[in-house]
């Protein structure tokens, strides 16, 4: 026995660590039939990886005070050694965190990676999708300029529209009637600590749910219904590691070429990653000529501004904007097909989801454009076809005429 | 079955290059995100202009006083040393630990029995080589606290280490070697720079 | 219910802001190259001159100065005459208050003003000054309507009148037009004003010539990482049927 193995077996005598090692990776059975759109999720894992390591190295010379928030970003991208790189790592990272997260869920909506036994992985993702928005969003008020200030300040003011307790609602929020120095040292917690912890825990209990029934593939079949009969094994199962470990690396790079090519060629992303208007230092007495929020959240903005107010209170507009996300908690149980895979689903889901992603795109683009009649009536006719892609659902996907499954995966 | 890992097709060498292969460049690139931010943690260029060199008009320093500048945050003083100051200086060389400034506390062109450039001016970082604190001055010949053989130097508050006008540190306290003496060079008679060695020194 | 007034007033009034916005005049396109050093010279003194006596730069240090081939040396003799350190930040004499009271604003800082306005909005704006005796300081501009800052370099380009044209019932500026001629011409003028833009993008991100040189290192790195873990894949992959 080499003494490798020994301390091996001291480890394992005290701590499950080949048991881990082999129940998530080298014994963990993946369906052999992974497509493109099964690099988002181990993508996903390492822009959260990146997020944190960047977020770290910048905490350890940004400074959460409105008077020396904007300059310490400055301070950042030219007196740091490399804190340059760190930086635009860090608001590179965060729209790609988006785009990765936003094609993940797309993958689960094609294969019906939501439906049972999965529902509780799906749950935790939206909760990670939650986590996520709000970090991005206590995130972007950190650089102190003039979209990170008036940003907050249009959606702390969303909480006020709240009945009754809205106004104190948002003042404690803020600690201040005005976004201010109080508010910019609470969110730098929230974004730094809290947030972050929240967010590992619930990638967590994810990953771990997803390896309790095991992944889900595009044909949208249970691998588990055929097992090698002496080993056990799933027949169309094969390791994570190596077979997934060393696919995904190739999807990492290619990943990480399209990152870089951002962050070394166009930072500012054309203004979408980074706003003109946020190198200007907040300023409380004068607003942007045109506010926007950052592309990630447009789809939302666009529904919160196409409904109309009811008795001069934007509060419908808010819960709509809350119902669209928490729709998404309700998907496993509003579909009502015979098979997961938008293989083997009849033409109505596949129309209604194409709708449901024109709809989804089209609210985002709006979301950025100033709103003006025409827009507005886009804006409506787009979010009424979003909400009626989950309420007509149940109708839509028992009448839907599917194709009959097959019995094991298809290459 | 799907696997057929051990199979006799699988070109064992070959994987074990690929994965060699594939673990040094994946190696290139973990270095390569680490050294920059590893390197993000070395003073940056408001630090480093902080502690640039500092020009200090010694003119207004008369025979025995002692002025103290900030140079990177750290005290440093400038004594003018009367002839008689630096006439006891050689008597109690045997009381001294390092008399010759061997060890390399001071830049070589302070390695003389004056620790200086010039003899009259010493410059010396005023933080005891104990423990940080720093030092305080006292010129006056037998000190009544400081005993009758006392010729004039540093005394430091904290643990009692002693130091001569040459700032060098005497037997028997706990500070291990004399202070330091910084880079330094004479811009002109009357300006000193702090910080850089002169040019080609 | 005020806050949610001043929420629905906002949102109100995003679309006009946006529409007034969106009626913009025309910017001319900068002749911006951060790789030209010759040309950043000329603009970093021409900032240092100009405009330096009334906005900073907080953010930049005289001494990154040198990433543009100047030795420390000759930023301290031809740069620097409001600072005494080449490591210090740019910054002004001037208090707020005075600045708030000559001009009605504080004039902005400038480190990253490239980064918000952007190049060609700078270049416009610089060339865009035009003599008018209705405002306090004598000058306004095509791009900047009632500017609170006069016409900086009118010594250099010389006095500009508009020249006017109808549009729609209204008298729009259609060009400017040389009165009085400075101390360079024309085209002598628009290129020192795209020195000093080209200076202003510069600063808006010193790092921004070595960021593009390391992206390609990166994206070749990239490439040769990609070949090899292909080839890794593929020799797994054979395993799979």
């Amino acid at each position: 026995m080499s003494a490798l193995q020994k301390m091996m077996g001291w480890i394992d005598d005290r701590l499950p660590l080949t048991a881990t090692y082999k129940a998530h990776l080298s014994e963990y059975y993946a369906p052999k039939n992974f497509n493109f759109w099964y690099f988002f999720g181990s993508l996903a894992l390492l822009v959260l990886v990146i997020q944190i390591v960047t977020g770290i190295f910048l905490t350890m010379n940004y400074k959460p005070d409105a008077e020396l928030a904007f300059i310490s970003v400055e301070y950042i991208m030219r007196d740091v050694e490399w804190g340059w790189l760190i930086r635009y790592m860090h608001s590179t990272g965060a729209s790609m965190f988006f785009v990765v997260v936003y094609l993940h869920m797309f993958r689960g909506l094609m294969y019906g990676s939501y439906r049972k036994p999965r529902e509780l992985i799906w749950i935790f993702g939206v909760l990670i999708y939650l986590m996520l928005m709000a970090e991005a969003f206590l995130g972007y008020l950190l650089p102190w300029g003039q979209m990170s200030f008036w940003g907050a300040q249009v959606i702390v003011n969303l909480f006020a529209a709240v009945p009754f307790i809205g106004e104190d609602l948002s003042i404690w929020i803020r600690g201040d009637y005005v976004i201010s120095d109080a508010t910019l040292n609470r969110f730098f917690a929230f974004h730094v600590i809290a947030l972050p912890l929240v967010l590992i825990a619930l990638v967590a209990v994810h990953l771990v749910a997803l390896h309790e029934v095991g992944s889900n593939n595009p044909d949208g079949v249970e691998i588990k219904k055929h097992k090698d009969p002496v080993t056990h094994i799933p027949l169309d199962g094969i390791p994570f590691h190596p077979y997934y470990t060393v696919k995904d690396i190739v999807g990492v790079i290619v990943f990480l070429m399209v990152f870089s090519a951002i962050l070394f060629f166009a930072p500012e992303m054309g203004g979408y990653f980074l706003e003109a208007a946020n190198f200007v230092p907040a300023d409380p007495l004068k607003t942007p000529e045109h506010i926007a929020p950052l592309w990630y959240f447009t789809p939302f903005y666009a529904i919160l501004r196409a409904v109309p107010p009811l008795f001069g209170s934007q509060f419908p507009g808010v819960v709509a904007m809350g119902l669209s996300i928490v729709f998404l908690f309700f998907l496993p149980w509003l579909d009502r097909s015979k098979v997961k895979s938008i293989r083997y689903r009849g033409p109505i889901y596949k129309i209604a989801l194409a709708l449901f992603i024109v709809s989804f795109i089209g609210l985002g683009y709006l979301g950025l454009l100033p709103s003006t009649p025409v827009a507005t009536i886009f804006a409506q006719v787009f979010s009424v076809i979003y909400f009626l892609f989950f309420l007509l659902m149940p109708w839509y996907t028992s009448i839907d005429k599917t194709k009959p499954e097959p019995e094991r995966v298809t290459g | 079955m799907s696997q057929e890992v051990d199979g006799p097709k699988v070109d064992v060498r070959k994987r074990k290059f690929l994965i060699a292969a594939a673990s040094a460049v994946g190696g290139v690139a973990v270095a390569g995100v680490a050294i920059p931010l590893v390197t993000s943690m070395q003073p940056s260029a408001r630090a480093k202009a902080a502690g640039a060199p500092v020009e200090v008009d010694i003119s207004k320093v008369e025979p025995g006083m002692l002025l103290t500048v900030e140079w990177r945050g750290k005290p440093v003083w400038i004594v003018n040393r009367t002839p008689e100051m630096l006439e006891l200086m050689a008597k109690h060389e045997d009381q001294l630990t390092d008399p010759k400034s061997d060890m390399p506390q001071q830049p070589d062109y302070c390695k003389n029995e004056y620790r200086s450039i010039k003899p009259e001016y010493l410059v010396a970082v005023g933080i005891c080589t104990h423990l940080g604190c720093s030092p305080t001055y006292r010129k006056e010949v037998g000190a009544a606290d400081l005993g009758a053989d006392w010729a004039g130097g540093f005394f430091c508050p904290c643990h009692g280490s002693r130091f001569d006008l040459a700032a060098r540190v005497y037997k028997g306290v706990p500070a291990p070697t004399n202070l330091v003496i910084p880079p330094h060079q004479y811009l002109s008679d009357a300006k000193l720079l702090i910080g850089v060695d002169a040019k080609g020194a | 219910m005020k806050r949610l007034k001043n929420f629905l007033f906002l949102l109100a009034a995003v679309p006009v802001m946006a529409f007034a916005a969106g009626a913009t005049v025309h910017l001319d396109k900068a002749p911006v190259n951060p790789g030209d050093q010759d040309s950043l010279q000329r603009g970093a003194r021409m900032f240092v001159n100009y405009c330096l006596n009334c906005h900073s730069a907080s953010a930049m240090r005289y001494s990154r100065l040198e990433d543009l081939g100047l030795t420390e040396d000759q930023i301290k003799a031809n740069l620097m005459f409001a600072a005494e350190k080449p490591g210090e930040t740019m910054k002004v004499g001037m208090t707020k208050s005075d600045a708030k009271s000559w001009f009605g604003a504080t004039p902005p800082d400038l480190s990253v003003i490239a980064r918000s306005r952007g190049a060609d909005w700078l270049y416009t704006y610089l060339r865009g000054f035009y003599r008018d005796d209705t405002r306090a300081t004598g000058w306004n501009n095509t791009v900047f309507d009632k500017v609170g800052m006069p016409h900086v370099l009118w010594n250099l380009q010389g006095e500009m009148v508009p020249h006017y044209k109808e549009e729609g019932g209204h008298q729009v500026i259609e060009r400017l037009e040389l009165a009085k001629p400075g101390s360079v011409t024309l085209a002598e003028y628009d290129a020192m004003v795209g020195d000093l833009v080209n200076y202003l993008v510069w600063m808006g991100e010193p790092a921004q010539v070595q960021r593009k040189q390391l992206g390609v290192i990166v994206l070749i790195f990239l490439g040769l990482f990609f070949v090899v873990a292909y080839y890794l894949k593929k020799e797994f992959w054979k395993d799979i049927h």
